[in-house]
Order: structure tokens, then C-alpha cells, then sequence
């Protein structure tokens, strides 16, 4: 029942200066999913992606995409890519229609004008078309770098962060273009930072500190952590994380809105821990089963960025 | 690697539309490509001038008479001097100390008589040297005219032992010592050194600094026809620049063209391509657009300097002849002079040609070593 795999690649090292920023990533994403990557600011997921386009030579490791080695047959794989940065990377003095005319003309795509102009209708820019790039909002920036990754039909999107910075509604729209391309056959790996995003992805992956801490479906990485939660819900709550973080058993203490969530892995130390604290507070606490969002930041609070810059 | 094999002209073309695209968005490049050929012809050509005439000077009369008069005249009429009036010695050391007058010309008392007598006396000339150059000119009519003036009056046995000699500077090549013949054949080298480097130095710092090299490299384009395809414009841009340069000279300097023009052209080739691949290897090195200008003027400095464009190459210590052989802008001077004012062939201007072919080699093989395929 598994689809063919799209990316299969293991042991992937990736070090800058005295910096290792990918530790030995193994990763399989199979054909048609969308594949979530997520981690923190740092953990090296952007890397990782540059990795698999061959915008960056691994150390040591080896694997394919698209069935295509990455270290050695890079130069055939960017065509049957379409890689999305993190920061818009088209070019600003460039009109909407150059720079969707410049990318075609990169991959070769086969009858060029029908493919820019019916890029520009299903934008809805045809009437822009000679707005200079740079003038453009967020969200439209966002969906014609999208657009330009898609112009030459690649079986495989890699999209580093694509929502970051554009409004609800742009990001609604998005996700469901997404889906929508993943239901004709394209893989995507997304890299992102939301919970939303992540629960809309059918596989995830959690790096941290350049190594692949857990991957799998969202309800695979929850139970793999084995947490157990508690909500704590009532007035006065401020200042109780801190306290509880100390607690023996509490592993993750963090507000979620107008509760608290505290889990651990050892159930029975934590319930003993959490009720001798609450005792004659006129707090309530219940039991619930573990968000992704728990499971995320019991991940994130478990390791420590350890470059503390913005190297995604 | 391979990926230098596939060479895809349709690729190529992409690249070079999108790169005369932004060019043409970016007026205020554009405006400089035009207008720093013309400003800096006009500025070098009429308000630089390293021959000044017109000095103002004074004249320090403590011994009238006809000699002096006739010498302060012939001072005038040579065109370097503009007496100012006539003062006295204590007035002397306060105009020039003020700027006021660049020579102060003093007739001593018994000038006249020992002048009669044969007995050379002192003719003391104070001249403003600050700028040595411009007085070059000045000071080497003063002595023609101190034969000139006083010999033929005098009687037979007054005339300086030994006889005065017939001085006579023939200038070749610029006969009426025109600085405009000098300079616009320089300027054509410096303006091509200034503009070549720095723009193909700024494009690809452009692109990575801007984010856009990242989408650049993840679409199949190989490096040489990236590379390829922002020089071409330049090359362009800098014939473009040189035809400027020689139609103004034509018609504003009347500087003519005495060898052959496709030569010259040929010539202005090799030369762009020479500055062009040091660019390339700059925004190669530099990471940002800061650094890439910096690495220009490191470099463009001692072009002017050291070149012959600014002080005769010659004068230069052994060192820094060194120096300047290295440089192609040396090496083109002499080219563009020769074609231009000599009329120089191929074979003439060949100990000229081979330095900037090595220097574009040498520099093309740093270049190649370090342009990164990869974001690595």
C-alpha cells in the first residue's frame, strides 16, 4: 500500500565552519504527501531543504530524490524541483510577467507565453501583469513565488516557510492550494512553525538542533512521546508555569490560552506533584489527551537552540 | 563537472533579457553609464588643464629701464604671465604667501648697469611651486625669454658668454601642447576601468545580497551562462560608452583618429574583458554590494595613480613602475595613445597587448576557483 518514495536519503551531515547544522538526517518522504518539517528557529531545517535541491553539498550521507542520487546527479533534479525560499527571492525590478517569463525561460518550459499567461489568469494578475514585483503585498508576493515554483510542473514542491508573514486567509487559500496539488500527484515537504499547518500535513518531521528528534503522523508522534497531559483551568494563574516547572515529574509546564497544560512522562509522579501543588488553590485540573502542540513544545523545552541566530 | 557542458542558448537569452530589463528599471546606472563619459570628457578636457596660462605676477621695479620694460612685455606676450601691477619688495612676500600672485619678478638696483657692462646680473624670480606641474610651463619660457630679450640689443661685447643658445622644443604628437590630446585617450581607459568593474562587480553581489541568487541557482542555469549572460550588456554598455567618448572628442577637441578604428576597437575589447573578469572575481570574493565597492576602489586608485593617466610614468620610481606595469589601464594608455595620436599597427603596440592578456588569464583563473556553484 505505500507509495513509492520521492525522497530517501540517510545519513546526511552538513557542517559550517565548526557548526554541524545537520546531524545525520534520515528522511523518507513518500510520492503525493505533504510532508511537514518542523522544528525552531536554528534546528537546521532550511539546510536540510537546501540539501535536497542541491543548493548545498552534504559532508557525508547519500540518498535519492526522485529516484536521482543528491550529490551527484543535483544538476538533474533542479528541473523536477520547485523550491520556494524562505525570503521572496524573485526579483523586485522585475514586473509581475518578467519574472514568471525570466523562470520559465530557466526550465525550458514548452510554450512559454500560453504557460506565463495562464499562470497570470489563475493569480487573477493578469491585469497587474506589469506591476514591478517589489510593489506587491506579502500575500501576493507569496503566491507568485508559489506560481513561479510551479510553471515548469515539478514532481516534488519544497516550500521553506511559505506562510510566514501573510494573513489567515492568504494562508487558508494556500493550504488549500496545497491539498490540491498534492491530490494531483505532487509531493510537497513544508517547512513551517505553525501547529495548524502542521495537523493539515498527512506526515511530519521534528528537528531540533540539526537532528531528527521524531517523524511520522501527527497521532504516531503524540503516542510515541508516551505524555501524559493535565489542563489546569481557573483565576490566579499567572506566575503558576514557573512553579511548576520545578515540580519533580512535570517535564513541560505552558499556558494554552486561558489554561494551563503540564505533562510528563511518569503519569503517577506527575498527578501526585500537580495536586500537592494546587492543594488549597481553587484551581481545577482534569486530565486530556495530548495535543501535537504538547508534544511539540515537550520537543522544543527538551533541547536548547544552540546557535541562538536565525539559521533555519 | 558537467554541468560547464550544457550550455543552453535559450537559457542564455533569458538571462540576458532579464539583465537589460534591470538595467533599463535602474535609471540612476544608466544615467551614469551616459553621463560620466561625457562630464568627466568635458570636465578633463576644458577645466583640467596641466599647462596653465594667464599666472598673475608681479614686479618688484627697484632699477627701471628699457631692458626691464621690454622683458616684463615679452613676459606677457608669452601668454604664461599677467602682470598684475608693480610693487615693492616688502609687498612681495605678502601677495604670494596670499595667493594672490604665483610669480613676483624683482629687478635689482645696477640692473640695467651691469646688464651694459656684460656682467649677467641677478634676475630673481619667486615662483608660488605648491603645484610644481603647473609652474613646469611657466618657468621653462622665462629662460628663453632672458635670450631672447636681452641679446639682440646689446653691443657685441656685452652679449652672456657663453653665446646664447637657440632653444628650440619641438612637441611631437601635440604640437600646440593641448592636454585635451593627453587626456581623452586616458579617460576613455579610466572611465571603462570605473564603470566595467564596478557594475559586473556589483551584479552578482546584487543577487546574493537581494536573496534572488538562491532562486537563480535553484533553477537548472549553469554558472557559465549566468556568468556569461550579465557580461554581455556590459560589454555592451562599454563600447557603447567608448564611441561616446570618441565622437565627443571629435567634434569638441578636434582630436583626431590617425590609425585604423577596428584596431582600436579590438583593442577597447580586450581591455573591457580584462576589467570585466576582475569584476566578476570581485563579486565573487565580496559578500555584499559594500564589500565589492570597496575591493573597486582598492583597485582603481593606484589604476589612475600609477598608469600614466595622472602623472608622467616615467617620473615614477622603479617600485612603482613595477606596480603600474601590472595594471592593464598602464598598458591601454600607451595602446590608445598610439592608435589615436600616432597611428600605431598591431605589431608596434604587441609589448603593450600580451600584459593585459596575462593579467585577464591570471585573474580569470582566481575568478573560476572561487565562484561559487552552490551556496555552500
Amino acid at each position: 500500500m505505500d507509495a513509492p518514495l520521492a525522497i530517501d536519503v540517510s545519513g546526511l551531515n552538513k557542517h559550517f565552519g565548526d557548526k554541524h547544522v545537520v546531524k545525520n538526517l534520515a528522511l523518507q518522504v513518500r510520492e503525493g504527501e505533504i510532508f511537514g518539517f518542523l522544528g525552531p528557529n536554528g534546528s537546521g531545517k532550511t539546510t536540510s531543504i537546501r540539501l535536497l535541491c542541491g543548493l548545498l553539498t552534504p559532508d557525508s550521507g547519500r540518498g535519492t530524490c526522485l529516484g536521482l542520487d543528491v550529490v551527484k546527479d543535483s544538476a538533474r533534479i533542479k528541473p523536477q524541483v520547485g523550491y520556494m525560499t524562505q525570503r521572496f527571492s524573485l526579483w523586485d525590478d522585475l514586473s509581475i510577467e518578467e519574472n514568471l517569463d525570466f523562470i520559465a525561460r530557466m526550465f525550458g518550459v514548452a510554450d512559454r507565453r500560453r504557460a506565463v499567461t495562464r499562470t497570470l489568469e489563475e493569480l487573477g494578475l493578469a491585469s497587474r501583469r506589469r506591476q514591478l514585483a517589489g510593489t506587491l503585498s506579502g500575500g501576493w508576493k507569496q503566491r507568485l513565488a508559489l506560481a513561479s515554483c510551479l510553471l515548469h510542473r515539478p514532481r516534488l514542491l519544497l516550500l521553506d516557510e511559505p506562510t510566514a508573514g501573510v494573513d489567515p486567509k492568504a494562508r487558508r487559500d494556500f493550504w488549500e492550494e496545497i491539498h490540491h496539488l498534492s491530490a494531483s500527484g505532487i509531493t510537497v515537504l513544508v517547512s513551517t512553525h505553525y501547529m495548524d499547518e502542521a495537523e493539515r500535513c498527512h506526515r511530519l518531521a521534528y528537528l531540533s538542533c540539526g537532528q531528527l528528534l521524531a517523524s511520522g503522523t501527527a497521532e504516531e508522534i503524540v503516542s510515541s512521546l508516551r505524555l501524559n497531559t493535565w489542563e489546569i483551568s481557573g483565576h490566579k494563574l499567572h506566575g503558576l508555569t514557573s512553579i511548576l516547572r520545578q515540580l519533580p515529574g512535570v517535564e513541560m509546564a505552558a499556558s494554552f490560552g486561558t489554561a494551563l497544560h503540564a505533562s510528563g512522562r511518569d503519569a503517577a509522579l506527575l498527578q501526585t506533584s500537580l495536586e500537592r501543588a494546587l492543594a488549597g488553590r481553587s484551581l481545577h485540573m482534569q486530565p486530556i489527551p495530548p495535543s501535537l502542540e504538547d508534544a511539540f513544545i515537550h520537543l522544543m523545552q527538551g533541547s536548547q537552540d544552540p546557535y541562538g541566530g536565525n539559521r533555519h | 563537472m558537467g554541468r560547464f557542458s550544457t550550455f543552453s542558448a535559450a537559457r542564455w537569452l533569458g538571462i540576458l533579457i532579464k539583465e537589460f530589463l534591470q538595467l533599463k528599471r535602474d535609471r540612476l546606472t544608466f544615467g551614469m553609464i551616459v553621463g560620466i563619459p561625457i562630464i568627466q570628457l568635458l570636465l578633463f578636457g576644458f577645466a583640467i588643464n596641466s599647462d596653465p596660462r594667464n599666472l598673475p605676477t608681479a614686479v618688484v621695479m627697484a632699477d627701471p629701464g628699457p631692458f626691464a620694460r621690454s622683458y616684463v612685455a615679452a613676459m606677457e606676450n608669452s601668454s604664461y604671465f599677467s602682470i598684475v601691477g608693480s610693487i615693492d619688495a616688502r609687498q612681495a612676500d605678502e601677495l604670494l604667501d596670499e595667493g594672490k600672485v604665483k610669480f613676483v619678478v624683482t629687478f635689482a638696483p645696477g640692473f640695467h648697469r651691469d646688464l651694459a657692462r656684460g656682467i649677467s646680473p641677478a634676475l630673481l624670480v619667486e615662483a608660488d611651486a605648491t603645484d610644481p606641474m603647473a609652474m613646469g610651463g611657466a618657468i621653462s619660457v622665462l629662460n628663453q625669454l632672458g635670450l631672447q630679450v636681452f641679446a639682440p640689443d646689446l653691443p657685441g661685447f656685452a652679449r652672456p658668454h657663453p653665446p646664447p643658445v637657440d632653444l628650440r622644443i619641438h612637441r611631437r604628437y601635440n604640437p600646440e601642447g593641448l592636454t585635451a590630446y593627453n587626456v581623452v585617450p586616458g579617460l576613455m581607459g579610466v572611465i571603462l576601468t570605473m564603470t566595467m568593474v564596478l557594475m559586473t562587480g556589483l551584479a552578482m553581489t546584487r543577487e546574493r545580497e537581494r536573496g534572488t541568487f538562491e532562486n537563480l541557482l535553484s533553477t537548472p542555469a549553469t554558472p557559465l551562462e549566468v556568468l556569461t549572460g550579465k557580461i554581455i550588456p556590459y560589454i555592451i554598455i562599454g563600447l557603447l560608452q567608448v564611441t561616446l567618448i570618441l565622437t565627443a572628442s571629435r567634434w569638441i577637441f578636434d582630436i583626431p583618429v590617425l590609425g585604423s578604428l577596428p584596431l582600436l576597437y579590438g583593442m577597447v575589447l580586450l581591455f573591457i574583458c580584462a576589467n570585466l573578469t576582475l569584476g566578476i572575481t570581485f563579486s565573487s570574493i565580496a559578500r555584499n554590494q559594500l564589500q565589492s565597492m570597496q575591493m573597486t576602489f582598492f583597485f582603481f586608485l593606484p589604476s589612475i595613480l600609477l598608469s600614466g593617466f595622472m602623472f608622467p610614468f616615467q617620473a615614477m620610481p622603479g617600485w612603482a613602475q613595477a606596480i603600474g606595469n601590472i595594471l592593464p589601464l598602464t598598458h591601454f594608455l600607451a595602446i590608445a595613445r598610439g592608435i589615436l595620436l600616432k597611428g600605431s599597427g598591431l605589431a608596434l603596440l604587441w609589448p603593450h597587448v600580451w600584459p593585459i592578456l596575462l593579467f585577464t588569464g591570471a585573474v580569470l583563473a582566481i575568478g573560476s576557483k572561487t565562484y561559487r556553484r552552490t551556496l555552500d
